[in-house]
């Protein structure tokens, strides 16, 4: 890897790094005062674990060899980074595999905002490790060097094995788990929204490299997603609140926020993709799209605390789906099929959803079956006592906000 | 001696502290407190759903005087913390049976 190439991964893999504390606090401050710490916890405890985990054997099984059964799942080549030197691709691999390792980190706490106020900690410790492993690593396998993207189909940074990967299994999660205590006659607002607010600019500012990082090299595609990923999130947060200002009345920071991050999510699979004003109408149509999808939840009444499934499940499969319509090769030189508003034919757009159905089918079963399992073993929910007293003092024998000093 | 309680909108403290200052009262305990009477609640819309807020943000003044300056006292926390709309709260009266000034010992109307 050339030093340039090299430095803008590193710095990448710094910035996607940021975005699980910029997560936890997103989620934190639309969380309950009382639940606050525990939420922050679980997306910690991601980046506690998923590191370790990444290096010793996810890595291998998400990118070691090639074909054959390797379309499926990596071999143990590079298990506990074995053989993985510095001296014969000036550390590209290296740099790039600590990179990857922070989306590794950051996927499976996308799920924590769904199972909020509820979920035993002791359970959620191990979900997410053996979610990480079972679900994410081998979808990202499938997607990024493996049968789903052989066939075709393309995911720039995540879209399909991040996001819609993440909401699906969410949703799951959830419907094992059960709905929180009074959900949903009483109402759960946020807690904090300058904290929500807070969360939401780390996110906005990580994902530059989420998404401009993931071409693995300071060229002009990097640009050009940099480019997208300003654009989408701008676009998805206006429309997301012009929606809320003619339907319910206010422009408002939470509004923003969601807007803001379903554009985001949206733009991810796209952004190495589009070009021009594609991702203006990416992010302005996953805004809309996304306002109304997080009302779903009490129409079909599964209880996704904080919009897990509305935002980066119904937002991950747009973007990944409108890909379809305004991939743009000629403008990247680049290899991969065009949109239908760029000349190609429905190929594409085929190939994007089929890649999505099998994501969306895998991994919600399987999340579905790690869940049951911790459900019938060791329990998945609080006692109904600590669900009402809070999970910061119950399982973390701390607290957020101490009222006086007396 | 008579202690005079008041619930107010909270930001009507001011303009009713420097009404009790100049009333000649030298002293008013000040505690944020919510609840809810005629006012009823509020709404607060996220993500599109709404909640409704029960208990309102109001400020309460306890306020110890001697019992001849009792209506006056109630007559400057009304007239400084009126705006005319609902939710200006309420003020009360209740006997004190004694009091002590912890410093001195002092007791009784010396004492506040």
């Amino acid at each position: 890897m050339e030093n340039g190439d090299l430095a803008w991964v590193l710095a990448s893999a710094a910035l996607v790094m940021f975005m699980t504390p910029g997560l936890a606090f997103f989620y934190g401050g639309m969380d309950r005062s009382r639940n606050v710490l525990n939420m922050l916890m679980m997306n910690f405890w991601c980046l506690l674990v998923m590191p370790l985990l990444w290096v010793i054997i996810g890595f291998t099984l998400a990118q070691s060899g090639d074909g054959g059964i390797n379309n499926w799942i990596g071999n143990l080549d590079a298990v506990f980074l074995n053989d993985i030197g510095i001296a014969d691709d000036n550390g590209g691999a290296i740099a790039t595999i600590a990179f990857l390792g922070m989306f590794a980190t950051i996927t499976p706490a996308l799920i924590s905002g769904a199972v909020a106020d509820r979920m035993k900690f002791s359970a959620w410790a191990i979900f997410a490790p053996v979610w990480m492993l079972l679900v994410f690593v081998p979808v990202f396998r499938w997607v990024y060097a493996g049968w789903l993207g052989d066939r075709g189909s393309i995911d720039f940074a995540g879209g399909t094995a991040i996001h819609v990967n993440a909401g699906i299994a969410a949703l799951a999660a959830v419907m094992v788990l059960g709905k929180r205590k009074g959900w949903p006659q009483e109402g759960h607002p946020p807690h904090s929204m300058p904290l929500v607010m807070i969360g939401t600019g780390i996110l906005w500012f990580g994902w530059f490299g989420f998404n401009a990082g993931s071409a693995l090299g300071a060229n002009g595609q990097a640009a050009q997603a940099f480019m997208n990923t300003f654009l989408a999130a701008a676009a998805a947060g206006l429309s997301w609140c012009i929606v809320e200002k003619i339907r319910d009345g206010h422009f408002t920071n939470l509004g923003a926020a969601s807007g803001i991050v379903a554009g985001l999510v949206a733009i991810t699979p796209a952004a190495g993709y589009v070009s021009g004003m594609g991702p203006i109408a990416i992010g302005l149509i996953a805004g809309v799209i996304c306002c109304f999808a997080v009302g779903l939840k009490s129409k079909l009444g599964y209880d996704d605390a904080l919009d897990v499934v509305g935002v980066h499940f119904v937002g991950g499969l747009v973007g990944s789906v409108l890909i379809g319509f305004f991939a743009s090769p000629d403008f990247f030189g680049g290899d991969f099929g065009e949109g239908l508003f760029y000349g190609g034919n429905a190929e594409l757009l085929f190939e994007q959803i089929l890649a999505n159905v099998v994501a969306i089918i895998y991994s919600f079963v399987v999340t579905f079956g790690i869940m049951y399992l911790l459900k019938v073993t060791i329990g998945v929910r609080v006692d109904e006592e600590t669900e009402t007293t809070g999970l910061d003092l119950a399982e973390h024998s701390e607290n957020a906000y101490h009222e006086s000093a007396a | 001696m008579k202690l005079i309680t008041a619930i107010i909108k909270p930001f009507k403290l001011d303009d009713v502290k420097s009404a009790l200052k100049d009333a000649g009262v030298v002293g008013i305990t000040v505690t944020e407190v919510k609840g809810f009477g005629r006012q009823g609640g509020h709404t607060e819309t996220y993500r599109g759903t709404e909640y409704q807020i029960d208990f309102v943000p109001k400020v309460k003044l306890e306020i110890v005087v001697d019992d001849g300056a009792a209506d006056s006292v109630v007559d400057v926390v009304v007239a400084s913390a009126a705006t005319g709309k609902i939710g200006d709260g309420k003020v009360w009266v209740t006997p004190v049976e004694g009091i002590t000034r912890i410093r001195t010992g002092e007791q009784g109307v010396d004492a506040i």
